[in-house]
């Protein structure tokens, strides 16, 4: 082979891997990636979301049902509208009512979101900034604005 | 009095990396060498400096002195002494000391543990270290400074985040910064030789080695994190594509990308100008991974504004690193010219096709974990980008550079035979069917590829193995001559073929782990069981007990297979009062062939008994003995002779190290 053959193999096999690469994360973005909700924004979205989603915000007081079989009720609520959850599976330690909790899963047309996944922080102080931000946006955070850079966060799925 | 002594030491660790740049600096450009040569005693003078202030931070926290901020913030009397020591690092303020305490390190080995490295070069390479010390250590002075007193001072400190009290957790980070921190020397190296305007054999062989050293170093540290994510965080994940994790992995990319190209520069002197560019990207990528994790930016664009220093700071250390090396590049790469010539079938083209597929994976994984940050800051919407972009583009990516491994070690340098190469393979692909027929009819029951995957880890396990069979010609010499060329075999051979099998031992975990588990949630009382994956799990007793820093509730189980005990586990909530926090602690019946993992949920509110879940991980274990070959590999590679001698070798040597990398 020539040398100018070899250089545009060589360049030939670079860009395809390259357009390849970029078709994959342009697919990937548009169709991967998981939008947040608080129970304000979800309550108010003209359609149900499609497919997965979060919904994040404060365990509703006296909203928890667990100890029933395996699956636990709660509500998350921003203070101004609350939706019910349902999970099946094992809670997070630090899940309590009244803590900030992201919620992974499904907001079906029966008005009840069901998740597949429950994160919150191993921290008794800790609020999902999400949670905060949805808070802030209903007008009913009443905290601090918190950072905590180092957010391990505690699921279960 | 002795944190003083810490901080003063500190101080004067910043000062001696100011000598170190300046006088190596001046005395380069002046042709001055008794100027230049100050570097190395000045690299020496600061890391004992870094290393009293260091020893100072340790000994506080050993002796838990509260009067220290950082002691108070991140320490207990109560807790054991292991995790005193590793709370030195499990904070901010401390585990910036333990970087630069690396750096210095590194510093100090450069200046003189490498006898053969000609002055100039040292000098240089010095020069460029000390800049990064003295940015760091100004940024732990100004801005995370651990010796910062308490007054009055408490009589109680506020503990360790519980779930970080753990063996594993306690040196995953020193790990990881050996790992990043030596990224720091190859950078070093790189821009020195930008600097000079050469790069040769020898350089890559200079460098190779610190290569070496951060790609293991990087290797095990992230295999302990995701070790420590299994089985300290309870729910039997090993990898979540979080950003934490990413900023690790997107590092592990590029250095195993530049430890590749650096065998091209140092046999062929090809690829001059990538390789120092990939030398400069690994290190940026630390530096981002650095920022990342320590700017607080990951959990929100807000939270990043509220605390700006530090971040800020990181931030302009990046600019300024990834803007100046660059710009130098751009400056002076015309300089190194490669006169290699690349035959599209040769083992040079099959390490750039690795070169280019790592890249862009590395590309990705920077895409995917940047995008809800920018996303965010421009438009305000939040969302998360997960497992689900992750693995549909990493994976395709990844796939054709892991069918390539057992071919590249066999191709020959500047022209390849790409059919004797196959017909070598060939029965290595004839069993590696066999195993995926196998897999397939052992595993039917369970939809999913695992086949594919365990196919994939088994190819390259045995295109390792064929390699080094063949290069000892085995079966086809009498034995015992068979064993002589095995003893002259180079070290890099060997580690070549461990890191390559490693990863293929690693990718069966991966696929078993990850596509063949199972789990079943049952809510059990006392003497009551649960079936998976033919375990049989009892619930025999639960209870109370009281550890040093924790109270626990506990659940007792035996695990039996055909009606026969195989172990007993137990399952644990831990509740630690000092920090207000509670961590699971897993049971498992550990094996080769996969982990039965039994995790306690919270008692039923009638009574009835506890939630419990039993998971099965198949192969899981797998994904860390692979991550142990292939750090191994990478040490033993390290070793190998030819990195010691600085000589250039013989033509004879070279042949018969002919397809050692």
């Amino acid at each position: 082979m020539r040398r100018r053959t070899r250089r545009l193999v060589m360049i030939g096999s670079a860009g395809a891997t390259l357009a390849l690469a970029a078709v994959l994360i342009l697919t990937a973005l548009s169709q991967k990636i998981t939008y947040f909700y608080g129970p304000s924004d979800l309550l108010a979205a003209a359609a149900p979301p499609v497919g997965a989603v979060r919904l994040g915000g404060l365990v509703e007081e006296g909203s928890v049902v667990r100890g029933q079989g395996l699956t636990v009720q709660f509500s998350v609520t921003d203070g101004v509208a609350s939706v019910p959850v349902r999970f099946d599976g094992s809670l997070p330690d630090l899940f309590r009512e009244r803590q900030g909790v992201v919620t992974e899963g499904v907001y079906g047309g029966d008005g009840i979101f069901q998740a597949h996944e429950v994160l919150a922080k191993h921290d008794e102080t800790y609020m999902p900034r999400e949670v905060v931000e949805a808070l802030q946006r209903s007008g009913e955070w009443r905290g601090p604005d918190p950072s905590d850079p180092a957010a391990d966060e505690d699921r279960a799925e | 009095m002795i944190p003083e002594l810490g901080h003063f030491a500190l101080v004067l660790a910043f000062a001696l990396a100011l000598v170190q740049v300046l006088a190596s600096f001046a005395g380069v450009s002046t042709k001055n060498d008794r100027l230049a040569n100050m570097a190395a005693p000045a690299a020496l003078a600061q890391f004992i400096c870094v290393g009293t202030a260091f020893v100072v931070l340790t000994i506080s926290f050993l002796s838990s002195d509260f009067s220290l901020n950082l002691v108070a913030d991140n320490s207990h009397t109560a807790k054991p002494w292991l995790y005193k020591l590793s709370g030195v690092w499990g904070n901010h303020e401390g585990s910036m000391l333990l970087w630069v305490l690396i750096l210095a390190g590194f510093g100090a080995m450069v200046a003189y543990g490498t006898r053969s490295l000609p002055q100039d070069l040292k000098n240089r390479a010095l020069c460029v270290q000390g800049l990064v010390g003295l940015v760091f250590l100004a940024f732990v002075l100004f801005t995370s400074n651990p010796f910062l007193r308490l007054d009055p001072a408490p009589f109680e400190g506020l503990g360790l985040n519980p779930v970080l009290q753990d063996p594993a957790l306690a040196f995953h980070p020193p790990l990881l910064y050996v790992g990043y921190v030596g990224l720091s020397v190859a950078f070093a190296f790189a821009v020195a030789a930008l600097w000079r305007g050469e790069v040769n054999a020898a350089w890559a062989r200079f460098v190779r080695p610190w290569i070496l050293l951060s790609w293991s170093a990087l290797t095990i540290g992230i295999a302990l994190g995701s070790w420590w994510a299994y089985y300290e965080l309870g729910w039997g994940g090993w990898w979540f594509w979080d950003p934490v994790e990413n900023a690790s992995l997107m590092p592990w990319f590029v250095a195993t990308a530049l430890l590749h190209s650096a065998i091209v520069t140092e046999r062929r002197e090809g690829l001059k100008a990538w390789t120092v560019f990939l030398a400069m990207t690994a290190f940026a990528f630390s530096l981002l991974g650095t920022f990342l994790v320590r700017s607080g930016v990951l959990t929100s664009v807000h939270a990043f504004a509220n605390d700006p220093a530090r971040g800020v700071f990181i931030l302009a250390i990046l600019a300024v690193t990834v803007g100046g090396s660059f710009a130098l590049f751009a400056w002076r790469a015309p300089l190194l010219k490669s006169d290699a010539i690349f035959a599209p079938i040769s083992r040079e083209s099959a390490l750039l096709f690795n070169n280019l597929l790592l890249t862009v994976c590395a590309a990705t994984v920077l895409i995917g974990t940047l995008y809800p940050l920018v996303l965010e800051a421009i438009t305000g919407e939040i969302i998360s980008v997960g497992p689900p972009y992750f693995n549909s583009t990493v994976l395709p990516l990844a796939i054709p550079l892991l069918l390539a491994v057992p071919f590249g070690p066999l191709l020959a340098w500047k022209r390849g035979d790409m059919r004797g190469v196959t017909q070598r393979l060939m029965l290595v692909a004839f069993i590696t069917i066999g195993v995926m027929i196998l897999t397939f009819v052992l595993t039917r029951s369970s939809p999913g590829f695992a086949f594919l995957g365990i196919g994939l880890g088994t190819w390259m396990v045995l295109g390792s193995a064929k390699d080094l069979i063949d290069r000892v010609k085995l079966a086809r010499l009498p034995f015992a001559t068979s064993l002589r060329r095995a003893a002259g075999l180079p070290r890099a051979a060997y580690g070549t073929g461990l890191a390559h099998a490693g990863l293929g031992i690693m990718i069966i975990g991966i696929s078993g782990a990850g596509s063949l588990h199972d789990d079943h949630v049952a809510v059990l009382a006392a003497g009551q069981s649960l079936n998976l994956g033919g375990y049989e799990l009892q619930l025999d007793t639960t209870g109370l007990y009281e550890g040093p820093n924790y109270y626990s509730e506990y659940g007792d189980f035996t695990v039996s297979q055909n009606n026969r005990v195989v172990d007993q586990l137990r399952a644990e909530r831990r509740i630690y009062p000092a920090e207000g926090q509670a961590t699971t602690e897993v049971g498992m019946h550990a094996t080769l062939w996969g982990d039965f993992y039994v995790i306690l949920g919270e008692e039923q509110d009638n009574g009835s008994g506890w939630a419990v879940t039993a998971a099965i991980h198949p192969l899981v274990r797998w994904i860390w003995f692979g991550a142990l070959f292939m750090c191994f590999g990478g040490l033993l590679s390290m070793s190998d002779s030819r990195f010691r001698i600085g000589a250039p070798r013989g033509a004879k040597a070279r042949q018969t190290g002919n397809t050692a990398s």
